[in-house]
Formats: structure tokens, C-alpha cells, sequence
């Protein structure tokens, strides 16, 4: 019983475990491309939740949706005519499309800031950074 | 048990040791090739997850353009974390 609460909210546990192991990276960890990791970890622990809200069980995927007439299996296809059958949400799927793309600029934007401040403090590490002035 | 189910947690379980191999490495070049192998491991979820499309364009900018970015923003600064 209780394993199959955990099995159908697994996704869910796994989320929240990445985004504590990014966040840890985040906060603990000195090195800013280190940082820059756990960030795009958090990111990814975010779009799991989303795509993980969207997940029906055994209901088909959105490219697999048909109407009644072109469902080979005739008791399935009353059943969809019916309403009766749970469909994979499309909406988080294209939202979490469009916040790939962002995060991938996110990452370049602040690597490229990186280097800046390597070619200027000649360190990544910030406990060094915040220690120097100018 | 269903042996999708059981694909799906051994596939997770792997994701949530390479998010925290990732983390812990010390050489910065290793934590980049760990975080790539992530992204190919969240791509294989979200195929479970029937989401083929995040999964391919996961596939393409999570796994191949995030890498060789930190990869040439590691050849301008230094490797080693210290």
C-alpha cells in the first residue's frame, strides 16, 4: 500500500530531491561554474515537476490522440467517443518547450559572465571575489 | 510489478546519483561530462514520461549545447576547482 503510494508519487520525490541537491550546489559550493550546475539542475527538477503533472496514467500521449473512428480497438474507441479515457496533457509540455530554450540562454548569458570576471579577478572561486576590491 | 514502472525508478534513481555526482566532483571537466550524461538521463524520462518533444529538445539543447558551452567556457578559465 505503501509502496504503491510512493511508486505513483515518485516523480514528484525525485523533484524535490533534485531541487535540494541544485539548491545545495548553489548556496554551498564556491566555484561559480559549479553554481552555474546546480542551477540548470534546479531548472531541470522544475520542468520534471511540470511534465510529471501532466502524466496520466496509461492514457495515451498527445501525438497519439485519434478521433473514435480511426482507433483500431472498437471497446477503446467508444470509450474515448464516450470521454471516458485520461489524456496526456499538452500544455505543461509546451510550456516546459519554451523554458528550455530560456534556461539555455540563461546558461550562456552567465558563462559568458564568468569569463569576464576570470579574465578581470583571475578566479572563479567568489569567497576570493568578495575578499578583493577594484 | 510493471516493468515500465520498474525502468522508471531505476532511471531515476540513476538521474538523482548523477545530478549528485555532478555536484560533488572536484575536477570541473568531469562535473560538465557527469551533467551531459544527466540530461540524457532526464531526455530517457521524459520519453517514460510520454513527452517526446521536451525529450528531443531536451536531447538537443539540454545534452549537446549546455555541454559545449561550459566546455569553452572551461577552456578560458581554469579546470580545477580549488
Amino acid at each position: 500500500m505503501l509502496i504503491e503510494t510512493v511508486l505513483s508519487r515518485i516523480d514528484y520525490i525525485v523533484t524535490v530531491i533534485l531541487f535540494c541537491i541544485g539548491l545545495y550546489a548553489l548556496i554551498i559550493k564556491p566555484n561559480l561554474i559549479k553554481k552555474l550546475i546546480g542551477m540548470n539542475v534546479i531548472e531541470t527538477s522544475v520542468y520534471l515537476f511540470f511534465i510529471a503533472s501532466a502524466d496520466v496514467r496509461l492514457g495515451p500521449a498527445s501525438w497519439q490522440w485519434a478521433g473514435p473512428s480511426e482507433i483500431a480497438d472498437a471497446a477503446q474507441a467508444a470509450r474515448v467517443a464516450a470521454g471516458q479515457v485520461a489524456l496526456v496533457n499538452p500544455i505543461p509540455s509546451a510550456l516546459i518547450l519554451t523554458a528550455i530554450v530560456v534556461s539555455i540562454s540563461v546558461t550562456a548569458i552567465s558563462l559568458a559572465l564568468s569569463i569576464k570576471i576570470y579574465e578581470h579577478y583571475g578566479t572563479l572561486d567568489t569567497r576570493k571575489i568578495m575578499r578583493l576590491k577594484g | 510489478m510493471d516493468m515500465v514502472i520498474l525502468a522508471h525508478v531505476i532511471i531515476l534513481i540513476f538521474l538523482v546519483a548523477t545530478a549528485l555526482a555532478a555536484i560533488i566532483s572536484r575536477d570541473l571537466l568531469e562535473s560538465v561530462i557527469i551533467y551531459s550524461a544527466y540530461s540524457f538521463t532526464i531526455t530517457v524520462t521524459y520519453s517514460i514520461l510520454r513527452v517526446v518533444d521536451v525529450a528531443m529538445t531536451e536531447a538537443a539543447v539540454g545534452a549537446g549545447i549546455s555541454s559545449v558551452l561550459f566546455v569553452a567556457a572551461l577552456c578560458k578559465t581554469k579546470r580545477r576547482e580549488d
